[in-house]
């Protein structure tokens, strides 16, 4: 490899002067063509973070399909999935019909760290496979490591027809203080 | 004639790329002569991660990273696909082996203090290496994406959102929006085949470049403790004086460890196939049992068994401080002995971590701490009858879920105490107390369960341990 320096009439400081600038000048170009390379790049990928679908009321079943007593497992679709999603768009919760026309619904997310809860009817308890978090029937917690009680989503009827709002993945936070 | 003319050509080739003053230098770079079989994990790494790359490509060519295709096309490949369920297994257990020469790789170097004095940064990068690995194993399962792969993705997200301040940002950035959908496993799938493997080809190529500028070390000497001022210069003396070229006096030892590593990955492969797929990635099924690969399963027994006021403090501590600790190893001691018999408390660490990782390791394969949902019903011969009262106590042990966490005579799960002997040790007003009200992580039972049942239940569990001793007095019901 030649490592040489060229030979030049120019004088040391002039040159050395120039060297400088164009060193400065590399880097300079180096560094905004790395931001235009990435900066789109960044914003794409961090998108979804920063946008906040409107959550959406979806239908889960007819009023007369729940029956008064324990809990059953209904799916419904996320509130902003993308086009190939298929399967992976759909959100799960369990909900029981109380009355006539009043609902309690739980996310299906063990508040530990989010392994889907199962209803076991007899002991009317919520029980999760991952760490052995057990929730009673009204969401709050009977035993093992969960922090908080199952998220309770939104429940309604209209015309006839059973809707939950749909809600983000129940996060368990770190408060500071 | 023809001899001449691949010469020619071959140094015409040579003189262009300069592959004699380049690259044969490095090849025939000097190597200690008395290491012989203790530094081929290194390279046998690396042989793993040229298995990765290979098979990757090849199944990245069917892999399609988006919904529930992604699933489709992991069937197609496991059981439609020519050679797709080999190529699928040689991947998966190369994963395996990576991980786990690694880890051998960085027990080996640390034992004999490789990373001192003047090679800090060759331990750096490794760790840094290490971590990225363990990356790419953690997003490679999740590519596996079938129920246990969305659950693991939102385990994973869980975790990040235990973050103080940012942790809903990282959760969402983990799982590509406010849910497990369509974007999330596109962003593994990037993170896994670019982002990663750029990662480990850059560490690779700085962690060469540091063995070629510091060499091989030497084997320890307990007569030749690392001495800054005078190492490298010590060092090149016997390098130079007892040296062997590493091509290809010391290369075949490592070739030989490869082969192995390569044989033992497609015989894996073959006999044993790749792992099976779960149900479909549908977030919404209940019906998944989310466990890691083995190489996170010390882990998860970790979350299981922490006391819950510092679960959140390991989980970000561990990885946070794990590669700190490992990271900066050399700055806390980069000079003095490298023999193991002068430094005990290394060799203590390493059999500590190893100890512990196998207990912690088979503690999460059998979760005793989650509940035994699949348990069957007390047979006939530990209930000591099939009918009257004790046999419906027995039956309603496991209706009302008893025995998804208490274990008895074999049937059961091991999340509460056994009660097979519980009998001896509580009377009636324990147990009923115990039952109705819950305690010590147990839940109260008292909404559920009526009079009658708990009668019952109490009969039965008097008579554990005490059946043969006096049956009559134990099976009568109040």
């Amino acid at each position: 490899m030649n490592t040489e320096q060229p030979q030049s009439d120019q004088p040391c400081c002039q040159q050395q002067q120039r060297r400088t600038f164009l060193t400065r000048l590399s880097v300079g170009l180096s560094a905004l063509i790395g931001l235009i390379i990435t900066l789109p790049g960044i914003g794409f990928v961090l998108a979804p973070v920063f946008r906040k679908p409107k959550q959406q009321w979806r239908t889960v079943g007819k009023l007369e399909d729940f029956k008064e007593g324990g809990f059953v497992l209904v799916q419904y679709e996320d509130p902003s999935p993308v086009v190939w999603s298929g399967v992976t768009a759909k959100a799960g919760a369990w909900i029981r019909r109380i009355s006539d026309s009043e609902f309690i619904a739980f996310s299906i997310n063990c508040r530990h760290l989010g392994c889907p809860v199962r209803w076991v009817e007899d002991p009317r308890l919520f029980m999760c496979p991952c760490h052995g978090g057990v929730y009673y029937e009204d969401g709050t917690v009977a035993a093992g490591p969960p922090p908080e009680p199952l998220d309770r989503l939104q429940v309604r009827v209209r015309d006839g027809k059973v809707e939950i709002e749909t809600a983000p993945t129940p996060l368990t936070l770190t408060k500071l203080t | 004639m023809r001899d001449n003319f691949l010469t020619r050509t071959w140094n015409w080739i040579d003189n262009r790329i300069g592959f004699s003053d380049y690259i044969v230098p490095l090849m025939v770079h000097l190597v200690p002569d008395n290491a012989r079989w203790w530094y081929i994990f290194g390279s046998a790494t690396l042989c793993a991660f040229v298995v990765q790359v290979l098979t990757g490509i090849s199944l990245a060519m069917s892999y399609v990273p988006g919904g529930e295709n992604t699933y489709e096309s992991l069937v197609y490949i496991t059981n439609t696909a020519p050679l797709g369920s080999l190529v699928r297994g040689m991947h998966y257990y190369g994963a395996s082996a990576m991980v786990m020469l690694a880890v051998i790789h960085m027990v080996q170097v640390y034992m004999h203090a490789t990373y001192k004095y003047p090679r800090e940064m060759n331990w750096m990068s490794g760790v840094v290496l290490l971590f990225v690995v363990l990356g790419m194993a953690f997003t490679g399962q999740l590519l596996r994406w079938d129920a246990n792969g969305v659950w693991s993705v939102t385990v994973a997200a869980e975790m990040a959102g235990r973050t103080p301040i940012i942790g809903p940002t990282l959760a969402h950035f983990i799982l590509g929006g406010e849910t497990v959908g369509g974007s999330t496993i596109t962003r593994f799938f990037a993170m896994h085949v670019f982002i990663m493997p750029a990662l480990i080809f850059a560490g690779i190529g700085l962690h060469m470049l540091l063995i070629m500028r510091h060499g091989i070390s030497e084997m320890p000497d307990v007569n030749e403790p690392v001495d800054p001022e005078t190492y490298k210069e010590e060092y090149e003396k016997r390098i130079h004086k007892t040296g062997v070229p590493f091509w290809p006096d010391a290369m075949w030892r490592d070739m030989i460890f490869s082969t192995i590593i390569v044989v033992v990955i497609l015989g894996c492969s073959l006999f044993l196939g790749p792992p099976a797929l779960d149900p479909p990635p549908n977030p919404s099924s209940i019906n998944a049992n989310p466990l890691p690969d083995w190489y996170f399963l010390w882990y998860f027994a970790v979350l299981s068994l922490l006391p819950p006021q510092l679960e959140t403090w390991v989980i970000l501590g561990v990885p946070v401080l794990g590669f700190l600790g490992l990271f900066f190893l050399p700055m806390i001691s980069n000079k003095g002995h490298r023999a193991p018999s002068k430094r005990p408390w290394a060799g203590f660490t390493v059999i500590f971590g190893f100890v512990a990782f196998l207990v912690l390791t088979i503690y999460g394969y059998k979760k005793p701490w989650s509940p035994d949902f699949g348990v069957k019903e007390l047979p006939a011969s530990i209930v000591g009858t099939d009918q009257g009262p004790l046999a419906e106590g027995a039956k309603l042990m496991h209706i009302k879920g008893c025995l998804y966490c208490h274990d008895i005579g074999g049937y059961g799960g091991h999340r509460g105490p056994e009660l097979t002997e519980i009998g001896k040790l509580l009377t009636r007003d324990d147990l009923i107390i115990r039952i109705n009200n819950g305690g010590h992580n147990m839940p109260a039972f008292a909404s559920s369960i009526s009079d009658q049942e708990l009668q019952l239940i109490v009969d039965f569990l008097l008579t554990r341990g005490v059946m043969h001793e006096d049956n009559s007095e134990t099976t009568s019901t109040p």
